[in-house]
Order: structure tokens, then C-alpha cells, then sequence
């Protein structure tokens, strides 16, 4: 292979644009940590940029000490696990009966979902809808109506299509019936992807924000996500609607402290799951 | 076993899958309510709605929700707000990932290469409430931006309550969110390239810039195209969470959305049959343009979804 000089020269740039664009990318998160550890003043007078300035611990101690801050928080926590289990479940029975070739209808159930994809009912229909079906102020109003996603279910019909049948059909002529074999067969031979599968749900789910605010009244069964909200629009209470009419009085290291303690659960995880959604998003692609 | 299922009668095949069907029992069951009936919900664009009442509405009143939108001037102030910041975000972020891709593709080091991809899809896995308070923090008078602005001009600028600042922040922060994220596709994409191609073309003297012209790029343009596909789809449903969360009255000029304003509409004021009549056109919209997007690929390109 040819090393030109100019190849050297575009392998330099190329370097340079990636730590560029690595910079960029991490940066907002640098500046709110730091933010989240400085104190006021320093950050209203524009001090505030990579490292913390007047380093304190105090508005983590006033965020932690707020009792509306904790529920919210477990809010989100039992949100996310009631709709990831219950997701799961669903995307998994469905995806396994679409899976199967030979089922009658196959294509027409797989056209009936993916036509989804492209057309929906709307934001009025929808809200219309959880209010008539008496699911305002319910955990169900934020859990029910994004219960399967359309991608995570193509992607798991295209990782049962990819099992080897073998096993499946030694397994019936034990005598297995097809829950059985789903239940002691397949499932266990699927771990890699359900837990793929959960963590799509899981990250959806606690970043969620909007069907908590178009559904629930009262603070007290918001998610974080709301918390954070009503802290940047600078809203009282989640019925003075209108995305941030006035401007935020409230101080900047607040919500930052806020916004770190939102991410950390996801940042946390990050690295270690961030191999699982990419191959996720490969076997997605695959079919779509 | 399954070889004639055409020909057997159908009640053979329910028999024998039965338990294959109740699998799919509340699953569709999930489609029906949460999918089709908020479709069929639409009907209350074409009838008068009154709240605890039928979802479908009282009784016909025609198109006169739909009389009302062509009329009102605010409707083709955010239909206009909504083509040009589609255009800008489809114009940015569509083309940013493949630049990435490639750049990407070129890096020796497999360490640095899956270092710079890790960062860069983080982005993705973050709460759009979180990027929107990142974005205030960013621009707010006391933020980064405005203090290099100040250290470079002398002046700060007010980003969030200024309209004709509200489409860059949009956009710029849409590019942060998914530039890293795109790139999966188009690297996977990279890796199917068959190696020969290259080879042969280095004996014929090409060099790496004619390498990714000839060979690189349509080895990944059925990639691209598909994704072209989706996004033209997907383009005038503007990221109605983060413009929501993002947008004030200082900046409806330019920010207010159609997914905003008929939010305004319908919740905010209560005109749920007005609003669903701008929902269903939007969503009517979308779909039209999915298809010919589809449709123009499979005869220009050769290539489509479906």
C-alpha cells in the first residue's frame, strides 16, 4: 500500500476532525457537571465553563432533600420497569408468532403493523382516546400506549426467524406444545436479545416526559423527566401549559444538579450496553 | 406440514395453530386500540365533538374544520415554519453521518474508532428534556456560547427569546443528537463493500479519493437512499417534543410547528375537532409523501422499501 504523502496529511485531519467532534459531543455534559458543583453566582456571571467554580456540594444536599424530587424518581423507576416487563412480554409473544413461516395470515398481521409505521391516529385522537378509556391519572396512561414498538418487535421476529429450527422440532415431537417450547426452548436461547429488547425499552421509558404531562394532574405521580421539565420551563405546576411561557427564575445550578441526576442512570449503563443497541439496530436493518 | 396451507381449509390451520394465534391475542389487541382506533378517531375532523362524549363525535358537519384551517393565516404561518425547519434539519442532519461514516472508516486505529463511536452515539440515549436544558444552558446570557460571542464581538445575544435564532439552535442541536447515531447504518453498510473491488482498483492506479468516489459511495447508496426514503417520510413530523419544550411566544414567528399549534388548539383551547382536522392533513401529508418518495427511488434509483 501507497503511504503518499498526502494520505499522512488527510490521516492528521482526520484525527483532528474525529477528537473535534468527540469535544463537541461531550462537552454539554462536562459543562453541566461542572455547573451542577458551582455556585450561583459564579455561573450568572459566566465563570462556568469545564471545571466548577465556587466547588460545593449544596445544591445536591437542597435537590436530594426534596421529597417531590425522590417520588418523582421512584416514579420513574416503577414507570419504566411496569412498561418494560409488560413490553416485553408483548413484543415477545407477537414477534414469535410472526416469526413462524407457516402461520396463516402471517403476511397480513406483519402489514397491519408495519402500516403503523407510517400513519398514525394523531396527538387529539390519542388523548381523546386515554381520556374516554378512563386512563387519566393512571400509571396505564403513560404505559399502555407505546406498549410495542414497531422496530423492536421487526427486530426480534427477524432474530426468531434466525434460530436454527432443529431443537424447536425435537422439542414438539417430546411433546412440547408451542408454549412450551417458547417457554423452555426459545426463551432460553434468546437472553442476548430480550436483554436487548429490555434495555430499547428501558432508555424509551425513562426518558419519557410527554405522556405524563398531556395525562397526569398531580406532582405527585410525575416522573423525573416532568420534574426537570417544569424546572426549565420554569412552571409552577404542569398545568400552566404553554412549553416555557415565562422566563426561568429558577437558578441555573438547580438544574443542572437535576438534569445529572436524571442522566446518571443512563450514563451509567452506557458503556456497557451501548454494543447490545448497535447490534440490536443491525438486525433491525436487516428486514427494514 | 406447512407445505399446502394454501389449499387446506382454514379452520384446519386454526386448529393447528391455535396456540400460535392466542399468542398474538392481546398484542393485536394493542394495534386495534392504540393504533386503529385513534384512526378511525379521525372522523371527528369531519364531525362535532363534545368532551365525555363519543370519541367519534356528535354529528356530520363536513369540511368545515377543514374550511376553517385553509382560512386561517396562522395555520400557513406554522405550515411554512414547519417546511423550512424540516428542510434545514433533513438538509444537516441527513448528509453529517455519512461525511462521519466515511471519516470514520478511514481511521486505522480500531481503538480510536470504536472510542469516537462510543461518544458519539451517546447523544442519542439522552432524554430530550435533558437536551433542551442542555441547549438553555448552552445559550443562555451566562453560557458558554454567549461568553466566547462576548470575548469575540463584545455583545451577547439572547438566543432563546429570539426568532431568528430559534431554526440554528434547532437544527445544530438535532445534528449533535443524531450525527454519531446515523453513522450505524452506513458503517455497517461500509463493511459489506467487497475488498477485491479496492484492490483491482489500486492496480489500475486509483487513488483513495477515487477510491471513495468509485467504489465506497455506491457500495453505500442503496444505504442512503433507503434512509433518504424514511426521512422524506418523516419530514414534516419536526421533533414535536423538542420544539415544545424548546419554543416560546417570543419565538412562535418561527418555531411554532403544525404539531404545536394544533397542541395550542386542541388541548389548550379545547377546539378538538379543529385541531384533528390539522392532525389528519399533516398525517395525510406524511403518508402521501412517503410514498412517492418510495416511489420516485424504485424508478430513479431502482431501489425502494417496499
Amino acid at each position: 500500500m501507497r503511504n503518499s504523502t498526502g494520505y499522512r496529511i488527510f490521516q492528521v485531519c482526520n484525527t483532528i476532525v474525529l477528537l473535534v467532534v468527540v469535544v463537541l459531543t461531550l462537552y454539554p455534559f462536562v459543562n453541566i457537571v461542572a455547573q451542577s458543583f458551582s455556585d450561583e453566582a459564579a455561573i450568572s456571571s459566566g465563570r462556568v465553563n469545564l471545571l466548577p467554580v465556587g466547588f460545593n456540594l449544596e445544591t445536591y444536599k437542597v435537590i436530594m432533600g426534596d421529597p417531590t424530587f425522590w417520588l418523582n424518581y421512584r416514579n420513574t423507576v416503577v414507570y419504566t420497569v411496569v412498561a418494560t416487563a409488560l413490553s416485553l412480554a408483548l413484543t415477545t409473544c407477537m414477534a414469535y408468532a410472526l416469526s413462524k413461516k407457516h402461520l396463516r395470515g402471517r403476511k397480513f398481521f406483519v402489514g397491519f403493523v408495519v402500516f403503523t409505521m407510517f400513519f398514525n391516529g394523531g396527538l387529539i385522537p390519542n388523548y381523546v382516546l386515554v381520556s374516554e378509556l378512563g386512563l387519566k391519572n393512571t400509571i396505564w396512561a403513560v404505559v399502555l400506549p407505546n406498549a410495542i414498538s414497531v422496530f423492536n418487535l421487526l427486530v426480534m421476529k427477524t432474530f426468531f426467524e434466525n434460530m436454527p429450527t432443529e431443537l424447536e422440532e425435537a422439542a414438539a415431537i417430546d411433546g412440547l406444545t408451542t408454549y412450551g417450547v417458547l417457554l423452555r426452548i426459545v426463551l432460553p436461547l434468546s437472553k442476548a436479545i430480550l436483554a436487548t429488547m429490555a434495555l430499547f425499552y428501558a432508555v424509551a421509558n425513562w426518558n419519557s416526559w410527554f405522556g405524563a404531562f398531556l395525562y397526569f394532574d398531580q406532582k405527585s405521580m410525575f416522573p423525573v423527566t416532568m420534574y426537570l421539565r417544569n424546572l426549565i420551563a420554569g412552571a409552577e405546576t404542569a398545568t400552566s401549559v404553554g412549553g416555557g411561557d415565562d422566563i426561568s427564575q429558577i437558578a441555573s445550578n438547580v438544574k443542572a444538579v437535576t438534569m445529572v441526576l436524571t442522566v446518571l442512570p443512563i450514563l451509567c449503563v452506557y458503556p456497557f450496553v451501548q454494543r447490545h443497541f448497535v447490534s440490536g439496530v443491525m438486525l433491525g436493518a436487516v428486514k427494514g | 406440514m406447512a407445505r399446502q396451507s394454501g389449499r387446506r381449509p382454514v379452520w384446519a390451520d386454526l386448529r393447528r395453530d391455535w396456540r400460535l394465534y392466542s399468542l398474538l391475542l392481546l398484542p393485536v389487541a394493542f394495534f386495534v386500540i392504540f393504533r386503529y382506533l385513534p384512526m378511525a378517531g379521525n372522523i371527528i375532523a369531519f364531525r362535532r365533538f363534545i368532551p365525555g362524549g363519543s370519541i367519534f363525535g356528535e354529528q356530520w358537519v363536513g369540511l368545515r374544520y377543514f374550511e376553517m384551517f385553509i382560512n386561517d393565516p396562522t395555520f400557513w404561518q406554522v405550515f411554512r415554519n414547519t417546511v423550512v425547519l424540516g428542510a434545514l434539519t433533513l438538509l444537516f442532519t441527513f448528509p453529517i453521518p455519512i461525511v462521519l461514516a466515511l471519516l470514520l472508516n478511514e481511521v486505522r486505529s480500531r481503538r480510536f474508532k470504536s472510542f469516537v463511536q462510543t461518544v458519539s452515539y451517546l447523544p442519542h440515549f439522552i432524554s430530550v428534556v435533558i437536551v433542551v436544558g442542555m441547549i438553555m444552558q448552552m445559550v443562555s446570557l451566562n453560557g458558554t456560547v454567549n461568553q466566547i460571542l462576548g470575548a469575540l464581538t463584545g455583545s451577547t445575544v439572547n438566543f432563546i427569546q429570539d426568532a431568528d435564532w430559534f431554526r440554528t439552535i434547532y437544527v445544530s442541536s438535532d445534528v449533535w443528537q443524531t450525527a454519531g447515531w446515523g453513522t450505524i447504518l452506513y458503517l455497517a453498510a461500509l463493511t459489506q463493500i467487497d475488498n477485491t473491488l479496492y484492490e483491482s482498483a489500486r492496480i489500475d492506479g486509483a487513488n483513495r479519493w477515487q477510491q471513495t468516489w468509485h467504489i465506497t459511495l455506491p457500495g453505500i447508496a442503496p444505504t442512503i437512499i433507503t434512509l433518504l426514503i424514511l426521512n422524506i417520510g418523516n419530514f414534516l413530523a419536526v421533533g414535536f417534543e423538542k420544539v415544545f419544550l424548546l419554543y416560546n411566544p417570543l419565538t412562535y414567528e418561527t418555531g411554532d410547528v403544525i404539531s404545536t399549534y394544533l397542541y395550542r388548539v386542541g388541548l389548550v383551547s379545547n377546539n378538538i375537532s379543529y385541531a384533528t382536522a390539522i392532525g389528519l392533513f399533516e398525517s395525510v401529508v406524511g403518508l402521501v409523501m412517503v410514498f412517492s418518495a418510495n416511489a420516485i427511488s424504485r424508478r430513479v434509483a431502482g431501489s425502494s422499501l417496499w
